[in-house]
């Protein structure tokens, strides 16, 4: 039996999810953190896939999900790595401290 | 035989470009010879294009030998062409005659110099620029024979330029010449940016056919006029030529004299047509610069004591003369005067030469005298050139004088009168001239050669010229100088036939010859006189001149070698009129407090400007730096409100997607 | 459209407090552990919604691998470089950067949602086509039957494309993290303090 709340409220919610991951990106300096963050609007996108594949009737919805489940994990990794190496050479690093862009 | 005009300007250039490489090699005299040779087979070309011309029919002469498309840039259509009229064969015939013979002459006056091959080098891309000069199809041919005498009039005037003078000459010639390009460089742009094109062939044909409007023609006769004004020497750009002397004495007689100082004439009377249409005013400007500056020079000449430089006032007078043809419209009087002038005045100046060789560099009339007894050659071509430019008949000069002053009273009678004065001035002090040089006492045992020890050993036989204990006696020039002193007197005297008037006792066919050769190329602009006041009274206006010439001579006479009239030589002439020393107070005066400004203006205005606008980029960026704080969640925070604005214009603005 | 159950709208609400309450728990917390698990709770809260979308295969692997194996990762790193003391979140060296984050989320949320609900009607739904029907005919193993055929039909390449991408990831962390010898050339940048 398929959900009958209806998928518009899924998306809004998925909406709501991405605006605090969004807001928790912007305003925390802890590097671990700001990946959760990340983390948090990554689901809010697959909750919007599924939601709009229920709506739709396309399987395609849940692939696309498969995908983007693998790509956070190989970027998950990839991301820890280099936290890993910034913060062992200095433990208390925040973002702030990264500004060599600085011009 | 036209279509192998450009063997005109070929020998030459060939020549010039042997002796560039090779000129060393050749020496003393071969070089000489070769770059002789190349002037006198650039002649024999010349000979033989005007022969195929006098084959033709009146209204065929004119041939266009197009070489190569030189500038072909959209609407600019530019080629390297020649164009073989009339008026261009006749200005190379005496271009490159004369200047064979002064080929000729240089070889046995540079002799023992040590830039010998130089010389010869110079002279033969002189003669090159010249024939482009006269036989270039539009302006920029022209302009380019133009540039290339003035370099070569610099380069030779200042050929020895170890002298302080020499190189200051060379730099003032060649400064007043680039006045008066500036001219000819703007007529060049007024002409194309009007009527499209700066061939000869269209803008005549413009302006025969009426398409030509007064102000451009106005603009175009007036810019190209102060071109000539510089090339020719008239007031207020004559005073390169008097120092131009400064140059060895061929240099004057080919340059200063017979070609490149006639460029200016070629040009006006090459776009009589355009000076026809022009506005009311432009040609009695012309007529009366001339005549003032003919008046002008022939009151400094009488006050020169310096051989050339008599020679050299004489020029500017009678290229005045030359213009107040043109300025009455009277174009084939002013390529007979051309042609004559060039002829009697190169004379002169080799004569001189010749004299200044013999007295060893003397250049001072006070220090001469006496000399006809030991230069009779010298003397007697001399004195032929004398009366030809007196204006004594039968000598060339009067026929020509003769026919401008005609054509000056048909204008006006002012322009008569102060003409026929010039020609009295003009007698008088030629007459004073030759009476101070050949004639009268003998100033030179006493102080010529102060500066040149006797090389003789007490005991030998003192050679000609060397007299033991300082004294010394003038002697004649070689052979190789006399020939073309010769010749040129030769032509002196009988110069006079190609243009005789409508006088009694001359057969009809004998007259007007040049009249009628040169006719289709000034027919349009030519005044006529025929049925005016001068006209009917020919025969009065040539009694008229020859008293006037008579009376100079007698006058000249009278003063320097009877010594019955006081001479009156006023410093005011002798100075010039002060005119040298005007300009450079100017130019050192208000002139430099002028310059200064401009320069001023230019660092701090122009440079300013541009530094300004690197300052102020500088300054954005230094403001605009401020953004880059290099805090990571900053530039994620603008994105993120990019990506709000950007959301919210589409979901407002366009409505859902 | 049917009515939804009561017990459905509780499963939704209940599920989305869980969300949204670790979304803001992440945000707010002051230690890292903390935060770490309420990503957790946060995951699960979606994991449950999977399920009410009958995306059943989806949910299960969200929970392995989202869960019990990234959020293990994040605590891993954690513990390894012992940065687990709490932050001070008071200060803020970027004074604009609070308002303009707020301005920004509420924006995000606000348009997002105006445009989800203005575009209710568009969208088009077809009934009787699509998952519920597939759904009713396969029997049990609907959705990972649908959700099989689809990637290793479809989207195979993609699918052999993403095994690629993991080993790069995994070669080339190991290569980042990896603590150089002191005899190596001194260009090459050390990761060991």
């Amino acid at each position: 039996m398929i959900a009958a709340i209806e998928p518009t409220w899924y998306l809004v919610l998925a909406s709501v999810l991405f605006g605090i991951g969004a807001f928790g990106l912007l305003v925390r300096r802890n590097p671990l953190i700001m990946f959760m963050c990340i983390e948090l609007m990554l689901n809010a996108a697959n909750l919007t896939f599924v939601a709009l594949a229920v709506q739709l009737g396309d399987i395609n919805g849940q692939t696309a999900v498969f995908f983007v489940l693998v790509v956070a994990a190989a970027e998950v990794v990839v991301g820890l790595g280099i936290i890993v190496s910034i913060l062992r050479r200095s433990p208390g690093t925040t973002a702030d401290d990264l500004a060599e862009l600085k011009g | 035989m036209a279509e192998l005009v450009w063997l005109i300007p070929a020998f030459p250039l060939f020549g010039f470009l042997t002796i560039l490489v090779f000129g060393r090699r050749f020496g003393d005299p071969f070089a000489g010879w070769f770059a002789t040779a190349m002037v006198f087979a650039s002649f024999i070309a010349s000979v033989g294009v005007y022969s195929d011309l006098l084959g033709m029919n009146e209204e065929d002469r004119e041939h266009i030998e197009n070489l190569y498309s030189w500038v072909p840039v959209g609407n600019l259509q530019i080629d390297l062409a020649f164009l073989v009229d009339p008026l261009s064969i006749t200005m190379c015939l005496f271009v490159t005659g004369i200047g064979g013979l002064i080929h000729l002459y240089s070889i046995g006056y540079m002799h023992g110099d040590d830039k010998f091959s130089k010389f010869f080098l110079y002279l033969n891309l002189f003669i090159f620029s010249m024939t482009l000069l006269v036989l270039g199809e539009n302006l920029l041919v022209t302009f380019l024979g133009w540039e290339g005498v003035g370099t070569c009039s610099y380069l030779l005037i200042a050929f020895w330029q170890t002298r302080e003078s020499a190189a200051t000459a060379g730099k003032k010639a060649f400064i007043t010449n680039r006045v008066g390009d500036w001219g000819v460089m703007l007529a060049m742009f007024l002409a194309f940016s009007t009527v499209g094109s700066i061939s000869y062939s269209v803008l005549n044909n413009n302006a025969e056919s009426g398409l030509l409007s007064e102000t451009t023609a106005t603009g175009i006769a007036v810019l190209l006029f102060v071109g000539a004004v510089g090339k020719s020497a008239q007031l207020p750009l004559y005073i390169w030529l008097p120092d131009a002397m400064e140059g060895p004495t061929p240099v004057s007689a080919l340059i200063h004299a017979a070609t490149m100082v006639t460029a200016g004439v070629f040009l006006m009377v090459r776009i009589n047509p355009i000076l026809t249409v022009a506005a009311d005013w432009v040609l009695p400007m012309i007529a009366w610069i001339g005549v003032i500056t003919a008046l002008f020079a022939a009151t400094i000449a009488l006050a020169q004591t310096d051989i050339k430089k008599v020679l050299a006032y004489s020029t500017i007078s009678q290229l005045g003369y030359m213009f107040l043809a043109i300025g009455s419209g009277a174009y084939i009087a002013a390529i007979f005067h051309m042609v004559t002038h060039a002829v009697f005045k190169a004379l002169l100046f080799l004569g001189s030469g010749s004299v200044i060789h013999g007295m060893h560099d003397e250049q001072d009339m006070n220090k001469m005298g006496k000399l006809f007894k030991y230069m009779p050659i010298t003397a007697s071509t001399f004195i032929v050139g004398w009366l030809a430019i007196a204006g004594v008949p039968p000598f060339s000069g009067f026929w020509s004088k003769d026919e401008i002053l005609l054509f000056a009273l048909g204008d006006s009678v002012a322009l008569y009168v102060i003409g026929i004065i010039t020609a009295l001035l003009t007698a008088l002090y030629m007459t004073r001239m030759v009476i101070m040089t050949f004639f009268g006492e003998a100033k030179w045992t006493s102080f010529a050669n102060e500066d040149e020890m006797p090389e003789v050993s007490p005991g030998e036989e003192p050679v000609e010229t060397h007299g033991a204990h300082g004294e010394f006696k003038p002697h004649e020039s070689p052979i190789i100088m006399l020939i073309p002193l010769v010749v040129l007197a030769v032509g002196g005297l009988l110069a006079g036939l190609i243009q005789l008037p409508s006088l009694w006792g001359v057969p009809d066919s004998a007259e007007h010859q040049l009249e009628d050769w040169l006719h289709p190329d000034v027919a349009f602009g030519e005044a006529e006189i025929a049925g005016t006041w001068a006209d009917d009274h020919v025969m009065l206006l040539v009694i008229i001149a020859i008293s006037a010439a008579l009376a100079g001579i007698l006058l000249g006479w009278l003063i320097y070698q009877r010594k019955r009239v006081k001479a009156w030589e006023p410093t005011l002439f002798a100075n010039g009129w002060y005119y040298n020393w005007a300009v450079s107070w100017f130019m050192g005066n208000p002139g430099r407090e002028g310059f200064e400004d401009v320069a001023i203006f230019d660092s701090k205005v122009i440079d300013g400007a541009v530094n300004g606008v690197g300052v102020a980029v500088r300054e954005v960026a230094t403001t605009e730096k401020k953004t880059q704080s290099g805090y990571l969640r900053q530039y994620a925070g603008i994105i993120g409100i990019g990506a709000v604005l950007l959301l919210g214009w589409f979901v407002v603005v366009r409505g859902i997607l | 459209m049917s009515d939804a159950t009561f017990l459905e709208y509780v499963v939704f609400f209940s599920a989305a407090v869980m969300m949204l309450g670790g979304a803001i728990g992440v945000v707010i917390f002051k230690s890292p552990v903390h935060a770490a698990l309420s990503l957790v709770l946060t995951l699960f809260g979606v994991a449950v919604q999977f399920v009410a979308l009958e995306a059943h295969f989806l949910a299960a692997v969200q929970v392995i691998v989202y869960a019990g194996a990234i959020v293990v990762l994040f605590l891993f790193v954690i513990m390894l470089l012992g940065v687990d003391e709490s932050i001070d979140l008071s200060i803020e060296p970027i004074p604009i950067q609070r308002p303009l984050a707020a301005v920004m989320g509420v924006g995000l949320i606000g348009l997002v949602a105006a445009a989800v609900v203005r575009a209710r009607d568009a969208l088009v739904i077809n009934p009787g086509t699509g998952l519920d029907v597939a759904g009713e005919n396969a029997g049990q193993d609907a959705n990972i039957k649908q959700l099989a055929e689809n990637l290793y039909g479809d989207h195979v390449f993609a699918f052999e494309l993403t095994s690629v991408l993991l080993i790069v990831a995994v070669v080339g962390t190991v290569l980042l993290t990896r603590k150089w010898s002191k005899a190596d050339d001194d260009s090459v940048e050390r990761f060991d303090s």
